[in-house]
């Protein structure tokens, strides 16, 4: 008896905060189906802001920088990233600890403390302030996930057996692909989803290198938060955090297949 | 294969470029004057009423954002790893899906839930309650901070209790520990890095955010984030900007430095134990 009961407070708790997390995204949905523009008052049952959401030039451009700048800046990110973590696995001691903890210095420092450095460093530069800075600044920002995702794989790694390929005539650029490069695999992959995911959240450094003439879908919002936001951009919230659902779902299901 | 040094060069590049040379030049900016002589002018800034309250309220709410997540997370996490859920990526899944919708968005629900004709009082005077009137003060703006941080709270304390295994547990009660005693001794030791992660990744943003005071207070409250964006992108002192911004530096680096110490001292403790 005791134990049903401190099972179903458990449950009761679990569902709480999750109702807690995710109460805000389905008010977003329910608005993105609002007639009314108003956010807070409903006018019935609409799909004219799903339409009305492909013509619109603004968000669609915001959209398709935001997604460019995401996938690019993770790429790149992703390239001088594992580059990098296997240069740093070979050095000795002192320079690697150097290094890793200045890696560590965007991941850890106010987001907003980056932001206006690289501010400052494109000013002081004369870079004009654009899409290439807001480029740059994800890169900058990304590249210590991909570290942080490659290291750990790279310390497992057996280096005997690319030896072991080098002994038996490989060139090292192919035994580094037929040997090295799959047992990484994993971890630059997800190096590069993370990226791509913290790329496409970032507000507040796109904020600050993006200049006046390139808006992301962030900062589009952040311009509409004081005159209303115009509810294509609940459609279109709507339509990627759907997408994104039904993705992982797939994804998480075909692994769970290939297990049994 | 001795010499793949060579690899991490461009990044070398890229590190001093865009990482070390943009803070120099914030310290640098922060203790010069328009004129270019140096100065602690910007710095002593921070002593004016108003930066003041903004820096105290900010670390009076991040402090208690902080706390509120830890107490939340922390049973959570607890209860979540008892559950023995088989995919541990399932359940981290859970928790980091909200994120990919906006999160300027997500806080901008909020106002829906605490406006004064909002969700929430709409509950409360549905069975008689006294209604509420969060929005514009600092408890919505704590509110919208625990919210938005509250995963990073969560999931790195689940990743290190999942790690302790059932053996060391037993091994505790069988020795004669009850319950209270294994906890205090055993798994709040071993799951303190995890804390200490959660505790950082909450603080820090909590500390230095403008946009969901922007949001929730309605430009009613400022924060420190506030105080500092307004000086980049309205009044456009920079050399303001950056002085204020390597205060707020210091008192992340304090923090950190003090969690590190923590963490340090409970690792020893934590092996002594097993």
């Amino acid at each position: 008896m005791k134990n049903t009961i401190k099972n179903y407070l458990q449950k009761f708790y679990i569902a709480l905060i999750l109702l807690f997390l995710y109460a805000p995204i389905a008010i977003l949905m329910v608005l993105s189906f609002n007639e009314s523009k108003s956010r807070s008052k409903w006018g019935g049952f609409t799909l004219k802001w799903y339409i009305e959401l492909f013509q619109n030039r603004e968000i669609m451009n915001a959209l398709y920088t935001t997604l460019i700048i995401a996938f690019l800046s993770a790429l790149i990110a992703t390239i001088i990233g594992t580059a990098a973590s296997i240069g740093i696995n070979r050095m000795k001691i002192v320079p690697k600890t150097t290094i890793l903890s200045i890696t560590n210095i965007p991941m850890l420092n106010a987001d907003i403390v980056t932001a206006i450095s690289l501010m400052l460093l494109f000013v002081a530069m004369r870079f004009t302030l654009g899409f290439r800075t807001v480029l740059i600044s994800h890169i900058t920002f990304n590249i210590p996930y991909v570290v942080l995702s490659v290291m750990p794989k790279l310390k497992q790694l057996n280096i005997n057996t690319y030896e072991a390929a080098l002994d038996l005539g490989a060139k090292p650029v192919y035994a580094f692909y037929k040997v090295v490069f799959p047992e990484i695999f994993p971890g630059v992959l997800s190096g590069f989803l993370l990226s791509f995911t913290m790329s496409l959240d970032d507000f507040v450094i796109t904020h600050f290198t993006k200049g006046i003439s390139v808006d992301t879908l962030s900062t589009k919002i952040y311009s509409e938060v004081r005159k209303g936001i115009k509810p294509e951009m609940y459609a279109l919230s709507t339509l990627m955090f759907v997408a994104v659902l039904i993705l992982l779902t797939l994804v998480n299901y075909s692994k769970n297949k290939g297990k049994k | 294969m001795k010499t793949r040094k060579w690899l991490a060069y461009p990044y070398l590049v890229w590190m001093v470029g865009f990482i070390v040379v943009p803070l120099i030049l914030i310290v640098y900016y922060g203790l010069t004057s328009a004129g270019g002589g140096i100065t602690l002018d910007n710095i002593a800034l921070i002593s004016k009423p108003i930066n003041r309250g903004a820096l105290w309220l900010s670390l009076e709410l991040s402090f208690i954002s902080t706390i509120v997540c830890l107490v939340l997370a922390y049973p959570l996490a607890l209860i979540l790893r008892n559950l023995k859920i088989k995919s541990s990526s399932f359940v981290v899944l859970v928790f980091i899906l909200p994120m990919w919708m906006n999160s300027l968005l997500r806080t901008l629900a909020w106002q829906n839930i605490l406006e004064n004709t909002g969700i929430l009082n709409q509950i409360l005077s549905f069975f008689n309650l006294p209604t509420l009137s969060i929005i514009n003060t600092p408890s919505a703006i704590m509110i919208g901070m625990v919210y938005n941080f509250l995963p990073f709270m969560i999931l790195p304390i689940y990743n290190s209790l999942v790690k302790i295994s059932d053996d060391i547990v037993n091994a505790a009660k069988d020795l004669g520990a009850n319950n209270f005693q294994t906890f205090i001794r055993v798994i709040w030791p071993l799951s303190f890095p995890g804390v200490v992660s959660g505790v950082i990744m909450v603080f820090v943003p909590s500390l230095t955010t403008f946009a969901i005071s922007d949001i929730l207070g309605g430009s009613k409250v400022l924060l420190i984030g506030n105080v500092i964006e307004q000086q980049f992108k309205i009044v456009n002192n920079w050399h303001t900007g950056s002085g204020l911004s390597l205060v707020l530096m210091v008192f992340i680096l304090i923090s950190m430095a003090i969690l590190a110490k923590y963490d340090k001292n409970e690792n020893k403790a934590g092996g002594q134990i097993i």
